[in-house]
This record gives structure tokens, sequence and C-alpha cells, in this order.
């Protein structure tokens, strides 16, 4: 792994999207789209269905390749990385649908996203030391899930999960969290302590966070980016995008 | 190691399930049956290997190979090359037009050893060639694959493809492989009668052992994070990559291993059974093979041994009585198995005849009048 040269970071920006399009068979899921966030933001993308939203996110971590435009990462360029390299350049997302390994246990769930022993021989010869126990548990008891260590992560409730996966890229420490829809699906008390536990864990981060839910976006949002057919129809802060007209008609009106 | 690691490595029910299949194998089988009938489970123990391999691949990593064959086949002619070059003595062959070469070569008008029967006169290449050149020929189909990121049936068929194509291969090139019939006519190992009752006990215990071995290092794999990051990209590859894993790599890995194992078991066969054909190579046997692991458990080390044992022992029986209908009995059993316990054998054992054991157990000492009543948990 290349040095990171932190001194060339454009301004105080730890990911900069610019001019990014991505175009499947014609058709522009993303369309020259420009995206800035600063570092330990909380960024929320919304807008309607089949605006592009995850399609932003999946560009960023990899999983889709741009047709054009750059991902710039702390001075990093992630369109030419693959996946894997993303991830351990700081990185990290959870899916939409809970995304955990079912016939695991809650502590091998977490463990596996331990950010060490990555290759081949890595984990052949990992280790599980203090280290790893003690931060498996940490991070167990910061998503709610410190007494269900040995349980099946196939045995948690659908809440559960979504906090195990955030749980999971939590011990990965990632400079960049990216979150799909948190929520969805999720109770109302549970919805209030994973907005709980997204304050507590962006403390020293940057989190974007694709969200429908409003009352969810208000609690955790420093601004809110609008995507509208592959574009941005407006950014800021939630107060300023809930009174643009442009939006109300596109997303917020119906 | 440490006695904690060594715990870690070997759980109670674990080394429980080692201490028996060792009895069995190293102890009782050699002690109840005649040397025709041992030399016969030793044949049957060369394909535990190949059902160990698909454990790690198939039943931990979720990669189907239908193509193990290959990999034993390899194994299996290394070693024929190295036994039939050393058959083929000038002094043996002094009647063939060219003495001095493998007899089949001789019939096919071949005038001298092709370069690549060369390095097969000395024994400690053509042992390091049993490994290596199947973990090679692993390696670049992994590679191939992984990388693109090919997987699941789009895999299955192709391995099933590349055990035709060297089948083919194998059977055209007759000058070179012996063709259908394969490497025939073995008979010692550096001056070592293979055939004689003695050196097939020998063998038997020598097989016994290795397969011991590949199962302790099939453990630690089991055992180690990348036993359950096999897992884990079995169910959720994505979420695997985007943890910061390149995921074909540990594929490529575990389909080497599987790879090597097969091939020490197609040498060991070779050297019991005293031949090896493209008949151990093709399609068939390389599904019979992942059949064996799936009646066994495609989950359980032990009980892929188990189900190899219990399939090939069903087969002779069955083949010696209704020759016709074996492979449709086959079919069946296998179509059964998936339908009606996909994790085979060692899962019914766990959900059912274990829970029934220790009920048995409880009960015990009640039955007996004893004073204490059961308080333990079942667990």
């Amino acid at each position: 792994m290349s040095a990171l040269n932190t001194a060339k970071k454009p301004k105080d920006f730890v990911l900069s999207i610019e001019g990014l399009t991505v175009s499947f068979d014609g058709f522009k899921a993303v369309n020259d789209l420009s995206l800035y966030v600063e570092e330990q933001e909380i960024r929320v993308i919304i807008g309607p269905n089949g605006a592009g939203k995850t399609t932003v996110l999946d560009l960023i971590c990899g999983r889709t390749k741009a047709t054009s435009g750059a991902i710039t990462f702390k001075g990093q360029n992630l369109t030419k990385l693959k996946e894997h390299q993303i991830v351990q350049v700081g990185v990290g997302r959870k899916f939409q649908n809970p995304s955990i390994y079912e016939d695991l246990t809650v502590f091998e769930n977490l463990e596996i996203s331990f950010p060490r022993g990555r290759n081949v021989w890595g984990a052949l010869f990992f280790r599980r030391d203090a280290e790893v126990i003690n931060k498996v548990n940490e991070i167990a008891s910061m998503i709610f899930l410190g007494d269900k260590l040995d349980k099946p992560a196939e045995l948690l409730s659908h809440g559960q999960k979504q906090w195990l996966e955030i749980g999971m890229l939590l011990i990965q420490d990632p400079e960049l969290l990216m979150l799909d829809e948190p929520v969805a699906g999720m109770s109302v008390s549970e919805r209030k302590l994973t907005a709980e536990l997204l304050h507590r864990i962006t403390k020293d981060r940057s989190v974007l966070v694709v969200e429908h839910d409003m009352q969810f976006v208000e609690d955790i949002a420093d601004r809110v980016t609008v995507l509208h057919q592959g574009k941005t129809l407006s950014e800021g802060s939630m107060e300023r995008v809930k009174s643009d007209p442009k939006v109300i008609e596109v997303y917020l009106g119906h | 190691m440490s006695f904690t690691g060594l715990r870690a490595l070997l759980p109670k029910h674990d080394l429980r399930a080692l201490l028996i299949l060792a009895a069995i194998i190293i102890i009782v089988m050699p002690l109840f049956l005649d040397i025709f009938r041992l030399n016969l489970v030793g044949k049957y123990l060369t394909y535990a290997f190949v059902a160990l391999g698909l454990v790690l691949c198939w039943g931990l990593g979720g990669i189907l190979s239908l193509g193990q064959g290959v990999f034993f086949g390899l194994g299996g002619y290394c070693m024929a090359m190295f036994l039939k070059l050393e058959a083929s003595s000038p002094e043996q062959t002094a009647i063939q037009s060219t003495p001095g070469i493998p007899d089949f070569m001789d019939w096919n008008q071949l005038t001298e050893l092709p370069w690549f029967w060369e390095p097969f006169h000395s024994l400690s290449f053509t042992l390091l060639a049993v490994i290596a050149v199947p973990a090679l020929f692993a390696f670049i189909i992994g590679v191939a694959m992984f990388k693109r990121r090919v997987g699941g049936v789009y895999f299955a068929i192709i391995t099933q493809a590349i055990a035709a194509i060297l089948t083919i291969l194998i059977i055209g090139q007759q000058g070179y492989t012996g063709g259908v019939n394969g490497i025939t006519d073995l008979r010692t190992l550096l001056g070592w009668d293979i055939r004689t009752n003695s050196a097939q006990y020998i063998l038997y215990f020598i097989n016994a052992i290795l397969l011991f071995a590949c199962l302790l290092a099939a453990q630690v794999i089991r055992k180690s994070k990348l036993g359950r990051l096999l897992v884990a990209m079995r169910e959720r590859e994505d979420r695997v990559r985007f943890s910061g894993y390149d995921v074909a790599n540990f594929k490529i890995f575990v389909f080497c291993i599987a790879a090597v194992f097969s091939a020490i078991g197609g040498a060991m066969f070779t050297l019991q059974v005293g031949f090896m054909s493209p008949s151990f190579v093709g399609i068939v046997p390389s599904i019979e093979m992942v059949i064996y692991c799936a009646v066994g458990g495609r989950l359980s080390i032990f009980g892929a041994i188990y189900g190899t044992l219990l399939v090939n022992w069903a087969k002779t029986i069955f083949s010696e009585s209704f020759p016709e209908l074996w492979l449709f009995a086959m079919g069946a059993l296998f179509i059964g198995v998936v339908m009606a316990f996909p994790n085979g054998l060692a899962d019914l054992y766990q959900s059912y005849a274990l829970p029934w054991l220790k009920k048995q157990r409880l009960r015990l000492p009640a039955r007996l009048g004893g004073v204490k009543t059961p308080q333990k948990t079942t667990k």
C-alpha cells in the first residue's frame, strides 16, 4: 500500500466526486454528478426511487465501474482500485438488506471484519488474541448485542441484523462509512436507538447515508443532497432542502 | 502448541470422532478383514481424500467441483509413470522392439521415451510432482475462473468439461499415456514388490496415516479464520469482499488444497490397486466422489470419510448381485440424500442419533435404581 500523502488533500474534503457518470446501455443512472463530503460530516442522500442513490454508493465502493468522472478519497482515485482495496484505504459500506453471515455467531461475524489477516496466510494463522476479543466486545456492546455474542446470527431480529452489519463496519474503523437505508424495516424504538448509535459512531469519521425516512434524516443529517434522475437537484441543510420548491415537486410533495 | 490451542483445534467431540474413526480404520478393519477385503477398503479410502477436499471446497466454501477426478487422476498418473518406468527396465522389456520403454509405447511404435516421462525416473521428483502438478493445474483453473468471478453452476460445468477433456486427451494420446487401458502392470517401488500381501498391509497403513494427516490439515483450516471466511463467502460473497478481502484468492487456495488431497488419494490408489486408468478421471467418477461427500455430509470432515466407505461398500455388495442396477441406485441415493438430508449422514447423526444417545445415558442410572437424578442439562 502506498503511503497516504496527506498534504495533497483537496481542501478538507474526505470524498470528492466530480463529473461522475455511469450509463447502463445508454441509460444514465448517474449523470455528471458532483458531490463533496467534508471530514466528520454526516451527509444524507435522498430522492425518489430510481434517482441513482444506491448506484452512487455502488460507484464509490467499486461495485459498479464508472463510465466517466473521478472519485477521490483522501487524494486517492478510487475508480482505479478493486473493491477490497477500496475497503483497505478506509471506505466501509453497509448494504440495503442486512448482509451478515447467518451460519456464524455474532462474535465470528464481527471477528471476520476485524482488519487483520486479510490475505490467505494471514487468515490461516490468525489468532483470536486479547486485542481481537476486546475490540469485538467493545463494538458488540455499542451495537446493543453485547449479550448475544455466542448466538448464531440467523437468530437475530431484523433490526439486530442491521445493527450487526453496522458493527461489522465499525470494527473496520473506516474513515468514510456508507449506509444504505440503515433503518429500513426497523421499529420506532429501534430507529431511535439507531439514530443515537449513528450520532455516537460518527464522531471521528464521515458518513454517507441513503435514507427514505424523513424523520430519521432530520435526526442525523448535517447536510442533505437530493438526487433526481442521476443529478443533484438540491443540496444544503434539511430546512433549506425541505423548502426548496423543486424538491417539493419531485419528492417531498407526494 | 499450547494445550488450550490444541483444545481449540480439536474440541472434545471432534477428538472423540477422530479417535473412533482411527480405531475403526487402524485397528478394527485390519483385524477383522482378510487382505483382499482390506485392500478394497484401502482403495475406498483413497476416494475419501477426494471427499475430504470436497468438504472444504464445496461444504465450507460452496464451490462445487464436478471434476475432482482430474486431480485424483493426475496424482495417480504421476505415481503410475514412476512405477511403470521401474517396471520397464531394458532387461524386463528385452523382447520389445525398443527395450527400456513402457510396453504400451512400444506397441504404439514409439522408439524413445517422451521428454515429459524422463524426470519420472526419480522417486523424489515423482513425489513432488504428485503434489505440485495437480496443485499447479488447480491454481491455473482457479485463477482463470475465480479472478473472473465465475462461480456456482458455471464453475461446476467447466470443471466437468475439464474432466471430459482430460479423459479424451489421455485416451487419444495412447502412445504417451497408455490410452483407455491406462498404465498397467505396475510391480515394484524401488525394488519393493507392491503386489505381495505384506506390501498391501503396509500400503494400507501408509494410506491411513496420510488420510489422517489430511484430516488434521482440514481440521486446522476449518478451525482457522480462513475456515470461517469460507463459510462467510458461501453465504455472502459480497459482504466478504466489501470487508476488505480478495475473495478469489481464498477460493483459489481452497480449490488447490482440495486438488492436493485428491492427488494424494490418487497416488495411493495407484500403489494399492496397481494401475491407473482414465476411468478414474472422467465425469462419472468425479460425480461419484461428490456423492460420497454428499451422503456422508458435506459439512463434516468425518462424515465424508464414513460416506465414502458406506457408499463404496454398498456399491460392492450391490453391484456384485445387480450390476446393471447399481447406477440407478446410486442416482436415487444422491437425490434422496439431497432432498431429505442435505447435510448427509453426519447431520442425521448430530440431529437425531446424538440426542437419543444422550437421553439414554441420562436415563440409565435412573433405570438401574441409582439415587442420583440427572440434574445436568443435556448440553
